[in-house]
């Protein structure tokens, strides 16, 4: 095993020395991987993901990850990471698009299971028809799987997030799931400046026993004990046992909003919040945002800026605060379906005022020229 | 496992239920018991939940009783009848979902092996004959492929049970259940011979009816995967309730499937595996 320093997560968050380095999204998950005290990583192709994994594959070559192995496809990966998990070691895999359905069952089970297993989602579209491009509609159907969701806009974003997204999961009154979402090929292959911390150091590493379940070893008590039980049996204490266990699920969710604003700085960014037009998103579109925004700005138009970090949890009163004074809000999206439109429209208070478009879809780069026609519309 | 784990502290002893202390005080944990031992120890599954005469409650029972090291097992189950008994064995197992049970054992014997390196820690996959021949093959196989250290038994009932009768690819051919209305129309799948041709060293094929036989299958299919790879042993548990059996009629159905050979005791061992064996059990048969 390589040989690096154990240090606090804030020390390597916030104060340990990075040096700025011009590489891809794909490589900033390598980078992340290599300090985060993984044991284990398992992967299985799948573009625009396949990349990440094989630079996961070369770390653990030189001796960075203590196991990592091919699995057969992604619903056998998901659940070898819940073995994985349910032994006690930290977990690491990824996939994206087509691969995020096809291991679906999977993602509401870790969360029922409370295992803190981190995974990369590096998006692209489902096959409907037949696409290999980027889109962002996968993460529609993981909003109510119970995992936590963070965007990334950036490959900086990407590093940041995945390395705190460990320290968030594995928190006792958290411990459960957590998804960093990328926009894949605009974030995994393309390259942008990334500050990094030395690989000298990594986070601590996972302690199971501080797991709110106990671990599948034999090694703690009680030894009477199924991951997980049945409560399905056609009884009121089955019905409460069941209810009350989904409840705790939501609030671990919950409770994991302070640990987002202590390493992430909270759930959303804001830039020019006073203006009466607000463009709210998250991933790359927030990229795309920011150009219409200078683009308005030279026609006199004055838009703000709301970027989204943290989908799940969702910054419910943090939206419906920062929106009850603008008179148009825009959210651009790429998918077909806008569900982070329907998202927003649900916390704010007017929701007329919201603006689902554009949506962008089917392979290419959100226009800025789309965006920016929203936004003279909302001005007139 | 440190046996001061099931203690129970004395200040809980007078609300502990009788089974639990009959467990601390009774269990095989740590004794080397096994079936000739039945009656004279606490076993690991207690009242289960399954019909009378069932033959998976009474494998289950046997496997149980037959593990060479119960203080270091953890069972990896899957959706099914086996998995409604499985929440009163007293040992840690696992249920995730139906089918992905030897994916999530690969995962859980890796990482135990990381994190016990000098420790023995068996992993078993038990699981019925749809979770293992059917919804689950791919990854029963890929683990047979990547020469995983972990057991796959299954309680073969020939039928999806739990749910209501239903043909399952271990179903005989021409067998009428449900989904199956005009009879079955093709044959058993030939799993132990896939296992064979799939990278097992130990593959065999039993039934409850001799305990011995089964014990000592379970310990040598435990001791292969512990020390030289996968194995695989399918075990006959007839289902009386969508079989339409009297109770007391499956014992006999095993010893008439034994004797037409439709449902034969065998064993096959690679040579790697025969070696082993010969070596840990010094010529005891």
């Amino acid at each position: 095993m390589k040989n690096q320093r154990v240090v606090e997560p804030e020390y390597l968050f916030f104060d340990a020395e990075r040096e700025k380095k011009f590489i891809t999204g794909s490589e900033a998950i390598k980078e992340a991987i290599k300090r985060a005290n993984v044991d284990m990583a398992i992967a299985y192709p799948i573009t625009p993901q396949s990349e990440s994994m094989h630079l996961v594959g070369d770390i653990f070559a030189e001796g960075y990850l203590r196991e990592y192995f091919r699995g057969e496809n992604e619903f056998a990966v998901m659940s070898e990471v819940t073995g994985a998990a349910m032994g006690g070691v930290r977990v690491f895999t990824a996939t994206g698009g087509p691969g995020t359905l096809r291991a679906f069952e999977m993602f509401p089970t870790w969360v029922g299971a409370r295992l803190p297993i981190v995974c990369a989602f590096l998006t692209r579209g489902i096959n409907s028809p037949l696409t290999i491009q980027p889109d962002t509609i996968e993460m529609a159907y993981m909003l109510d799987t119970g995992m936590l969701m963070l965007h990334a806009e950036t490959a900086q974003d990407l590093y940041d997030m995945l390395l705190k997204a460990f320290i968030i999961a594995e928190t006792t009154e958290v411990h459960i799931p957590i998804g960093v979402f990328a926009d894949g090929f605009f974030v995994t292959h393309t390259k942008e400046g990334v500050e990094i911390a030395s690989e000298d150091i990594k986070l601590p590493a996972y302690d199971p026993y501080t797991a709110p379940v106990p671990v599948m070893d034999m090694e703690n008590p009680p030894v009477r004990q199924m991951r997980d039980p049945f409560v399905m049996k056609s009884n009121f204490i089955s019905y409460a046992a069941h209810a009350s266990w989904q409840q705790e699920t939501v609030s671990a969710g919950e409770r994991a909003r302070k640990y987002i604003h202590k390493y992430l700085g909270g759930l959303v960014e804001v830039e020019n919040e006073d203006a009466d037009i607000l463009i709210v998103t998250s991933g790359t579109a927030v990229s795309q945002s920011r150009e219409a925004i200078a683009l308005a700005k030279e026609e006199g138009i004055n838009v703000g800026l709301i970027k989204i970090k943290s989908i799940r949890p969702f910054p419910t009163e943090e939206i419906k605060q920062l929106t009850s004074k603008a008179k148009a809000i825009i959210v651009p999206e790429f998918n077909r379906v806008g569900w982070l439109s329907r998202e927003i429209k649900s916390v704010v208070n007017d929701s007329d005022k919201v603006h689902g478009a554009p949506r962008v879809y089917g392979g290419m780069t959100m226009p800025i020229e789309l965006i920016l026609a929203e936004i003279r519309r909302c001005s007139l | 496992m440190n046996k001061e784990l099931v203690k129970i502290s004395p200040c809980f002893e007078d609300i502990m239920p009788q089974e639990y202390k009959e467990l601390v005080d009774q269990g095989p944990f740590g004794k080397n018991v096994g079936i000739s031992d039945l009656g004279s120890f606490k076993e690991l599954l207690e009242e289960h939940p399954l019909c009378a005469g069932c033959g998976l409650a009474l494998s289950m029972r046997l496997i149980l009783a037959s593990l060479p090291n119960p203080e270091d097992t953890i069972i990896v189950g899957s959706t099914g009848c086996s998995a409604l008994a499985f929440s009163q064995v007293a040992l840690h197992n696992i249920h995730s979902l139906f089918g992905n049970q030897n994916a999530v054992a690969t995962g859980l014997k890796r990482a135990l092996k990381l994190r016990f390196p000098n420790k023995i820690k068996d992993v078993v996959v038990i699981a019925g004959d749809g979770a293992t021949a059917d919804i689950g093959l791919d990854m029963v196989m890929h683990s047979w492929f990547r020469g995983e250290n972990i057991t796959t038994i299954m309680l073969d009932n020939e039928a999806y049970a739990n749910t209501g009768g239903q043909e399952s690819g271990m179903s005989l051919e021409g067998t009428v259940l449900n989904m199956a209305p005009k009879g079955k129309n093709f044959p058993k799948i030939a799993l132990t011979e896939i296992a064979k041709m799939s990278g097992c060293g130990y593959v065999a094929t039993c039934n409850p009816s001799k305990p011995k036989v089964l014990e000592k299958m379970v310990r040598r299919a435990i001791l292969t995967a512990r020390e030289v790879g996968p194995s695989y042993l399918q075990i006959f548990t007839p289902c009386p309730t969508n079989y339409k059996l009297k109770s007391n009629e499956v014992l006999n159905l095993l010893k008439k499937r034994e004797k037409a050979e439709t449902y034969a005791t065998t064993e096959f061992l690679s040579t790697e595996a025969e070696e082993f064996l010969k070596s840990v059990e010094g010529g005891n048969k």
